[in-house]
């Protein structure tokens, strides 16, 4: 059952690889015309040095030397076409894998980029890492190996086959007999390891998360001298790793010797019964010759086909983990007259919305909301309480389960990502900034802006002046994730972002959490400014930096408790009036 | 590469005996061309059936003996390579760890994780190889010529003119892609970079729209990587025609030599047949070599990378053994301290002089990139001081050993990080021997008892990797809790409650206060409200200690402090203050 299940699923993986031949296929056919090529000529070159061999007992006849020396020619002209045959072939074959490796890692990126944020929030990042690179690697390997012997095996296979018969029929069948035996253990074997090598990719792929986890955050392990720990899991793991790796390099590994054992077996078969026939008269010795070189050529590319067979499981184990990627349903596709949304004023309306992240665990029911242009909305509440929540529905990260989010009075679903998206500019409290100058990461919402736009909007968030101090100024390159910046500066960079891009509608999530309160209040003056006429969502602890809101939410448990302006809310005395108070309660 | 074989130390006796074995098996390889040969100048000549039989038995033998001894190999290579591997991993894991926070921030993840995954990967391949052929193959190589001198030695001649050509094209090709796969790997990490950068990074390229412009670096990386991986390709595709035209050129000149031989007598046919034998013995071996050879040059170049890590020093040694005496827990005191993070970079933080008693709650205030976190970082050793000392408990922290300074210290980052597993498994990393009550305590002061209690499964409700299914608000308390439950004597934390609103803020603090035993605490924030009532702050300015005290004072003397204060209770500064003294009682 299970390696039946094994089977479908491996055949299904290889015609998706066909698949992704098929745009090399001029590549695939000339090297496939070369390794026949190759092999055809490889074959003869045995043949004529047996007549060489031959010709020997004829020594000190008058034709001898100019006989040999014919030969010897052709010997020569026959090698030299199947060096180049065989130098053609591998180009192709790296051509041809290299380039189809390069269009599943480029399938797998455009599938990531679409990916539902549901998927990558649930999915460990590291062994989503791990199939995009170190799984395609392998598939390359494998492919590769398979490449360049699979078919010089095959054709090898059939050359010599026609070959042995036009010498002599009844030593061919000897050898016909006994080598498919070969091919049986190298199938049971094959079947054995499939599953193996499975487990060793899954395995590796646990691996990768977690360095990604522990090394990704290793200050807190040193913090918590947790090194110690956290290398007993890392060695739980990489036991568990050296276990199925040994099994499964071991068990694939014994194809070759076993393939081997048979293959002299069938060198036997022949040296007993060729001898046999040269004594009765039937074959001449360098006939012999040249069919024991045959038998050798002839079980060769068995046992090579068998060694590539278990490669090639393992390829098509990793190449399985990635298409799993690749197939992963994407996002919710854009209709097809999906509207650019242009000129935005900033009206927006949330229709009687209901949300989940699980489907049996309600996070927000009901939810109304209108936004006149121009308006300021605050959202504050207990912490857990779904603001971020709102956030990922109005930016369409997430889609609403009931209800509808309208923009200009058009529903977000019909309307293109991009052009929503960009509408907005979001300063999120995780700050995340890109490998690169800090230039780069400022300019990602307006590439083409200009030296003075950039200074610009770099004083406006305050920024200007720690980064003329850094280093190489603008043109300083930070590490992956900020590097050595502090948190405040890296967030000051994410607020120097939007300044500069200027979009009509802003989302602030904690966008200022980490910045000092002096700085803060310079960098509200400039959003003040910058939300003038923009409608503008704001998350905020600080209840300072809310009170100039035109409608302050407040929420709790997925619902708006309470609505209104700062001085309406206190004065209603209720959930809000008690969380402005507690910020000057003191213990 | 060389010093990663010290992770081959264990598998001494495999590692000997697994070529050993393979060694076996090339040389019964290597008789048989000679009973073939036997059986055609004895067997055939003499018409003997029954020497011809004898022969093939002994062929059948040793081919079984060749099959016992390949498997042994192949299992004795096998346990190496992976043991290898596994120790590898084992070893650079552990060197990563030990990795002080200045090489991290250096290095980056992504390639350390190329490194650990793909690199060493390649690396066991090419160990296993090696084990299996690398012997053998000029084993067999040179056996072949060894074999082709006892049947004649002028011929043989021509064996000792073709092997040094085939060494000279197998390693000439082996030197010149070493360093393209170096780039290959590199090229590598650039892709893994991005891919994982566009994980992290979802929300704000798409908040951007910017998938199209990662999709086209992604490409150009890609293309790139390809075009190395061509190069490189190229170079290695011409080996296997070299070695074809050395070798049977060899094979032409054989039968040359072989046919003059034999018109002088000196040689049989069944002799030439032999010397023929031999050569297209080296043919194969050499295609396979040919194979392995990429393999292995990848593996070098791969296992030079992983090396290249080794060699970051782990950066902080600590001094082994218990310090000097330690005169007062809990203390910690800063004696004109400045620090850098860059060798020649600007003072990150300069003559920095301070005293915490036992007990104390210390509050460090300033500006953005003013030198918070930086000081507060200083007291577990994260980073070395240029000048000055730290002393923890009256003694130098470079006194210490690492793990014990540690343990004295609950330390709470700026970014709140948790792992996959329970939330007790997250608790537990405070101290491995914590009682439910003593979590469930840790919990109840960092206010974080409710939200767990709701949670389903409470302690042992998972929380999936890097806390993503918590919000942020949960994971500060969590990771305040984690903290707590190690009851340090020295409790750090650092802006750590920028995600909580005020109220539970207060409640934690006035937790805190209370926690029994005399913690002391240090507090870094931006709220005025947050350290109002320390024992002491530390108002920084660029890195410069602006000014110390209690509140009252620097809300008289300090400038600095009155611009923070009033910039947080603007229009309150009245009611805020009435509102406070309501609030004492």
């Amino acid at each position: 059952m299970k390696s039946s299940g094994n089977r479908d699923k491996q055949k299904e993986t290889l015609v998706k690889v066909l698949h992704y031949m098929k745009p090399y296929g001029f590549f695939l056919g000339l090297t496939i015309l070369m390794a026949v090529i190759s092999v055809a000529f490889t074959l003869y070159l045995p043949i004529l040095t047996g007549d060489a061999v031959d010709m020997l007992s004829g020594i000190g006849e008058p034709e001898f030397w100019p006989g040999l020396f014919a030969i010897l020619k052709k010997m020569a002209v026959v090698i030299a076409l199947t060096a180049i045959s065989q130098w053609i072939m591998s180009i192709c074959n790296n051509k041809i894998v290299y380039s189809i490796i390069q269009d599943i890692r480029k399938k797998a990126f455009r599938k990531l980029e679409r990916l539902p944020l549901k998927y990558l929030d649930a999915h460990s990042h590291g062994d989503i890492v791990s199939r995009v690179v170190a799984d395609v690697d392998q598939f390359a390997d494998g492919l590769l190996i398979g490449f360049t012997q699979l078919f010089t095996g095959v054709i090898t296979i059939l050359g010599t086959l026609g070959f042995m018969l036009s010498v002599n029929i009844g030593i061919t069948v000897v050898v016909v007999v006994i080598t498919p035996v070969s091919l049986l253990v190298a199938a049971f074997i094959a079947k054995k390891t499939f599953s193996m090598f499975q487990l060793q990719s899954s395995t590796r792929g646990e691996q990768t998360a977690l360095i990604n986890e522990m090394v990704g955050n290793q200050k807190v392990v040193q913090a918590f001298n947790r090194e110690d720990e956290t290398l007993d899991r890392f060695d739980e793991i990489n036991g568990r790793l050296e276990k199925c790796s040994l099994r499964a390099i071991f068990f694939s590994s014994l194809t070759n010797p076993c393939t081997r054992f048979v293959n002299s077996l069938v060198y036997m078969g022949v040296g007993l019964t060729g001898a046999f026939s040269v004594i009765r008269g039937g074959l001449s010795v360098g006939q012999l010759t040249c069919f024991l070189s045959y038998a050798n050529q002839y079980t060769k590319p068995f046992n090579e086909i068998s060694g590539v067979i278990t490669e090639l499981q393992n390829a098509l184990a990793c190449a399985a983990r990635i298409f799993e990627l690749i197939e992963e349903e994407a996002q919710v596709p854009e209709p097809e007259n999906a509207a650019k949304l242009q000129d935005v004023a900033g009206k927006v309306d949330i229709n009687n919305v209901a949300f989940s992240y699980v489907p049996d665990k309600k996070l927000i029911e009901g939810l109304n909301l209108h936004v006149n242009p121009g308006q300021r909305i605050a959202i504050v509440g207990p912490t857990g309480c779904g603001k971020t929540t709102i956030i990922n529905l109005l930016m369409r990260f997430y889609d609403v389960d009931q209800g509808s989010i309208c923009v200009e009075g058009k529903d977000i679903r019909q309307i293109t990502r991009k052009s929503l998206r960009t509408s907005y500019g979001m300063v999120l409290q995780d700050t995340w900034l890109k490998r690169g100058t800090i230039r780069d990461n400022i300019i990602v919402g307006k590439p083409d802006a200009t030296e003075e736009e950039l200074i610009a909007a770099a004083k406006a968030s305050h920024a200007h002046s720690f980064i003329r101090r850094l280093p190489n100024g603008y043109d300083t390159v930070i590490g992956e994730d900020g590097g050595s910046l502090s948190q405040g500066q890296k967030q000051l960079l994410c607020i120097t972002r939007v300044m500069l891009s200027l979009p009509p509608m802003l989302i602030l999530d904690e966008a200022t959490s980490s910045i000092d309160t002096r700085t803060e209040i310079r960098i509200q003056k400039a959003f003040a400014t910058m939300m003038e006429g923009r409608t503008s969502f704001i998350v905020a602890h600080r209840l300072s930096t809310i009170q100039n809101a035109d409608v302050i939410l407040v929420m709790k448990d997925g619902h708006i408790i309470e609505q209104g302006s700062h001085g309406e809310l206190l004065a209603q005395k209720g959930f809000y009036a008690e969380l402005y108070n507690s910020q000057f309660a003191v213990s | 590469m060389k010093k990663l074989l010290v992770y081959l130390k264990d598998y001494k006796k495999e590692s000997i005996l697994g070529p050993l074995f393979k060694l076996l098996e090339a040389s019964f390889e290597l008789i048989v061309p000679l009973v073939v040969a036997s059986m055609i100048d004895v067997g055939i000549a003499n018409n003997d059936k029954g020497y011809v039989g004898k022969m093939c038995l002994i062929m059948a033998v040793l081919g079984f003996t060749g099959l016992i001894s390949a498997v042994t190999a192949q299992y004795f290579a096998a346990k190496a390579a992976v043991g290898f591997a596994t120790k590898l991993r084992h070893g650079l894991f552990a060197h990563i760890e030990s990795l002080s926070f200045t090489n991290m921030d250096k290095q980056g993840t992504s390639t350390l994780i190329t490194r650990m995954t793909s690199d060493i990967n390649q690396v066991q391949s090419g160990v296993n190889l090696v084990l299996r052929l690398f012997l053998r193959s000029p084993f067999i190589v040179f056996g072949a010529m060894v074999m082709a001198f006892t049947v004649d030695v002028k011929a043989a001649l021509i064996f000792v003119v073709v092997i040094p050509l085939l060494s000279v094209v197998v390693f000439g090709v082996m030197l010149a892609s070493i360093p393209l796969f170096d780039k290959v790997q590199k090229n590598l990490d650039k892709v893994l970079g991005t891919t994982r950068e566009n994980l992290t990074g979802v929300r704000v390229i798409r908040a951007f729209g910017k998938e199209e412009n990662e999709v086209e670096k992604f490409d150009g990386q890609t293309d790139s990587l390809r075009k190395i991986q061509m190069t490189a390709a190229r170079i290695s595709a011409l080996m296997n025609p070299f070695t074809y035209i050395i070798i049977n050129g060899g094979l032409i000149m054989l039968i040359y030599t072989g046919a003059l031989r034999v018109e002088l007598g000196i040689l049989t046919q069944g002799q030439v047949v032999a010397l023929v034998n031999y050569m297209s013995q080296i043919l194969v071996e050499l295609v396979k070599l040919a194979n392995l050879i990429i393999t292995v040059t990848k593996a070098v170049a791969c296992g030079n990378r992983v090396q290249s890590v080794f060699e970051i020093p782990a950066g902080m040694e600590g001094k082994t053994g218990n310090p000097a005496r330690q005169t007062e827990q809990g203390r910690v005191d800063f004696e004109g301290v400045s620090m850098k993070y860059h060798e020649g970079g600007e003072e990150a933080l300069t003559d920095i002089t301070f005293h915490a008693q036992k007990g104390d709650t210390i509050g460090v205030i300033g500006g953005t990139g003013s030198g918070k976190t930086s000081l507060v970082h200083l007291i577990p050793r994260f980073y070395d001081v240029e000048t000055g000392c730290v002393r923890v408990d009256g003694v130098d922290v470079r006194d210490y050993d690492l793990v014990s300074l540690r343990d004295k210290i609950g330390i709470v980052m700026q970014k709140a990080v948790l792992f996959q597993g329970t939330i007790r498994e997250n608790l537990l990393w405070g101290n491995e021997s914590a009682s439910d009550e003593e979590l469930w305590q840790a919990l109840r002061i960092s206010q974080a008892e409710e939200f767990v209690l709701q949670k389903e499964g409470g302690l042992d409700a998972r929380i999936e990797q890097e806390g993503r299914n918590l919000s942020g608000g949960q994971k500060q308390r969590l990771s305040i809790a984690r903290a707590l439950v190690k009851k340090p004597e020295i409790l750090i934390l650092d802006d750590s409650a920028s995600a909580l609103d005020y109220a539970t803020d207060a409640k934690l603090r006035k937790a805190i206060k209370e926690m029994p035993g005399e913690t002391t605490v240090f507090i870094v924030s931006q709220r005025a409200s947050s350290l109002m009532h320390a024992d002491l702050i530390i108002v920084l300015d660029d890195g410069c200690v602006a000014a110390m005290g209690k509140h009252e004072q620097l809300l008289e003397s300090c400038q600095v402090y009155q611009e923070i204060y009033y910039s947080q209770f603007e229009n309150h500064s009245q009611s805020g203050n009435d509102l406070q003294s309501l609030n004492r009682h």
